[in-house]
């Protein structure tokens, strides 16, 4: 009967129907805990923050759409030429959002993850908390959406302010376009928590040219999904790439007038992919931790 | 075997409380070589002792650490620890320990302050406890003037003085130290002695492992022998150092080593030899400590090519030497 006896032992200190509430509250501080760190370690570097999420806009802007509309013989060299009947300028403001909070999510998790699985391995200490590892993976993914929010948060202004030609945005549905940059956000932390475990640490310099690149620019950041009809193996190849539904989400909600993808497809797929990377994340990041 | 590990007979047991528990831990590591890094290790430590894991690199010792801390998953075989299982739920076994890895894991964006700051809230302290314990280890370890320093600034003894400070800060049942006085000048590490044994002295019962037969020797209650991942013996310095019986260890090197077997036998007939076993450069002898014996070896060795003679008195190195034949340096 030694079932009985430990619940006989156990019963006056813990009573089993409540023991589930203390480790609950145990976690729960734990995970705080972590994302103070992260916020006090993130308030110290703002400033090599700011610059990091504001360079790649402003001179992406500063380029497109505003030296070259200004340029002698601008018409030829001139994206802004009408695109589906949006000027490029528009195009251009969700798209550089999306770039922007997927980004940070690389730049929040993917490369500090080399760093702690590398020859530092300071993961350890943050794997030695008191709750499940894969907690504290979620907590890097939930953390590192701050940062794309802010980036976002950041992009936008830029976005809308620097081109010389007009931006054509409203917001006609705020909780759709909340969704969104949540989804959105929380699917760049995934992203950058898979690429992470993923690559060898000493490998993570090559993935700017091997992932980075190519889902940016295959990213529908540059023009609309839509504008790809002309092209339909292209159209189909680019719907496996989740920055697809990040700049098509945003665009729905900021500038409705683009031609833009079916929003529930972008909800669905952004949900989809939010599930699967983060799944895929905790499991390389338990492989990764847990010998 | 299976009421000890339950927690029941933890907390009934009456006389020697075992705070952790291992048994028939065994890990091996698959891949295109395996390798069977633990291969069935039992052990008990009691509460509030020094316990010592001593063998060569690659013994398995931070394996076995590393399974009892819950970072790595054992192959088979049990590990609980103050009543927890810890492969079962890792998450309420951390609480119970503190943890110095053989590496240092600081966490190099934060202030050494900080890091304790921060382990603490980790913990479930409230900010002002948190606060307080902070400012207290600090004290202790003599930190508080380096307080606002990055661990990238500290050298090797500080940055060990924090972890282990850091480790403690939850005030945790047990502290695995492992290796800690590695990369540590003498006077570093004779430091870091004397705060291991302030720790045992506060209650914290105490895991190190070492390669320093004087290590384990100053400092441990309990020393477990670890070789190929498994333990040879296991008890007081004092009762290994007295169970080779001899006192004193005689190493000859010699020119002629092809006939040492020759020689071995004419020392074996000396008085006060227990025991005569070849090298690969030589003879090893073990001796108790009569007078006298030295020129006689020296008389009978010299016709061999005698080159060097080293003695030495028995340490815990005689025993793992008696125990697999190798030295623990080799
Ligand atoms: N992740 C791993 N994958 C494969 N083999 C491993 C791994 N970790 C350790 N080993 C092997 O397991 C054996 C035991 O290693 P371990 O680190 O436990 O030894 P140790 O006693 O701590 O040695 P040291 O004094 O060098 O720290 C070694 O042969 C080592 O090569
Ligand atoms: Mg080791």
């Amino acid at each position: 009967m030694p079932t009985m006896e430990q619940e006989l032992v156990r019963s006056p200190s813990a009573a089993p129907r409540n023991a589930q509430s203390p480790r609950r509250m145990q976690y729960a501080r734990a995970f705080l805990g972590l994302f103070l760190r992260d916020l006090y370690v993130l308030r110290r570097e703002s400033i090599p923050f700011l610059i990091r999420v504001c360079m790649n806009p402003l001179l992406f802007l500063f380029v497109f759409t505003y030296i070259m509309p200004h340029m002698s013989d601008g018409a030829a060299l001139n994206p802004t030429a009408s695109m589906g009947g949006a000027n490029f300028s528009t195009v251009l403001l969700p798209g550089l959002m999306a770039v922007a909070i997927m980004f940070s999510g690389i730049a929040a998790v993917a490369l500090p993850l080399a760093q702690e699985f590398g020859i530092t391995r300071e993961i350890d200490d943050r794997v030695m908390c008191p709750l499940p590892v894969s907690a504290v993976a979620i907590e890097k993914i939930c953390f590192s959406s701050v940062q794309s929010a802010i980036a976002a948060a950041i992009v936008a202004p830029l976005a809308y302010y620097v081109p010389a030609t007009p931006v054509y945005a409203h917001v006609a549905n705020w909780p759709f376009l909340l969704t969104v940059l949540i989804l959105a956000s929380l699917t760049a932390g995934a992203l950058g928590l898979f690429i992470g475990t993923t690559v060898k640490p000493q490998q993570i310099g090559l993935i700017f040219g091997t992932v980075v690149m190519p889902i940016t620019f295959l990213g529908c950041v540059y023009y609309p999904w839509a504008m790809l009809d002309r092209m339909p193996v292209l159209q189909h190849a680019v719907l496996v790439n989740p920055i697809v539904y990040m700049s098509e989400g945003l665009r729905a909600a900021l500038t409705p007038n683009t031609p833009h993808m079916n929003t529930a497809l972008v909800l669905v797929m952004l949900t989809f992919y939010l599930f699967l990377l983060t799944a895929l994340g905790i499991r390389g990041f338990r492989r990764r931790v847990i010998g | 075997m299976d009421a000890i590990i339950k927690p029941t007979g933890l907390r009934t047991g009456s006389t020697l409380t075992e705070i952790v528990r291992v048994n028939g831990l065994r890990k091996v590591y698959e891949g295109k070589q395996r390798v069977v890094a633990v291969d069935g290790i039992d052990l008990a430590v009691r509460e509030g002792e020094l316990y010592g894991l001593l063998g060569p690199n690659g013994a398995g010792k931070t394996t076995t650490i590393s399974v009892c801390t819950t970072r790595v998953l054992p192959s088979a075989g049990s590990v609980c620890l103050d009543g927890v299982d810890v492969v079962a739920s890792p998450a309420l076994a951390r609480r119970s320990m503190g943890i110095v890895p053989q590496y240092n894991t600081l966490d190099r964006a934060c202030t050494v302050y900080e890091n304790i700051f921060f382990h603490c809230l980790y913990f479930g302290f409230s900010r002002n406890d948190a606060r307080e314990r902070t400012a207290q280890l600090l004290e202790q370890f003599h930190l508080s003037d380096r307080a606002s320093a990055y661990p990238a600034q500290l050298s090797g003894g500080l940055a060990q003085r924090l972890q282990i400070a850091r480790a403690i800060s939850h005030r945790p049942r047990v502290l695995f130290l492992d290796e800690p006085s590695a990369g540590l000048d003498p006077q570093s590490r004779i430091a870091m002695w004397d705060a291991v044994r302030a720790l045992r002295d506060e209650g914290i019962t105490v895991v190190l492992t070492t390669h320093y037969m004087e290590e384990a020797d100053a400092l441990c209650d309990r020393v477990a022998i670890v070789d190929h991942g498994k333990i040879l013996v296991e008890d007081t310095p004092a009762a290994l150092k007295s169970s080779v019986g001899a006192q004193k260890i005689y190493a000859l090197e010699l020119d002629n080593y092809e006939d040492a077997p020759q020689l071995a036998g004419q020392i074996r007939e000396l008085q006060g030899v227990f025991e005569v076993e070849p090298t690969p450069t030589g003879l090893r002898i073990f001796a108790g400590s009569a007078d006298g014996l030295l020129p006689e070896i020296v008389r009978a060795s010299n016709p061999y090519g005698l080159r060097d003679l080293t003695v030495t008195e028995t340490t815990l190195e005689t025993v793992f030497i008696r125990l697999t034949g190798r030295d623990l340096r080799e």
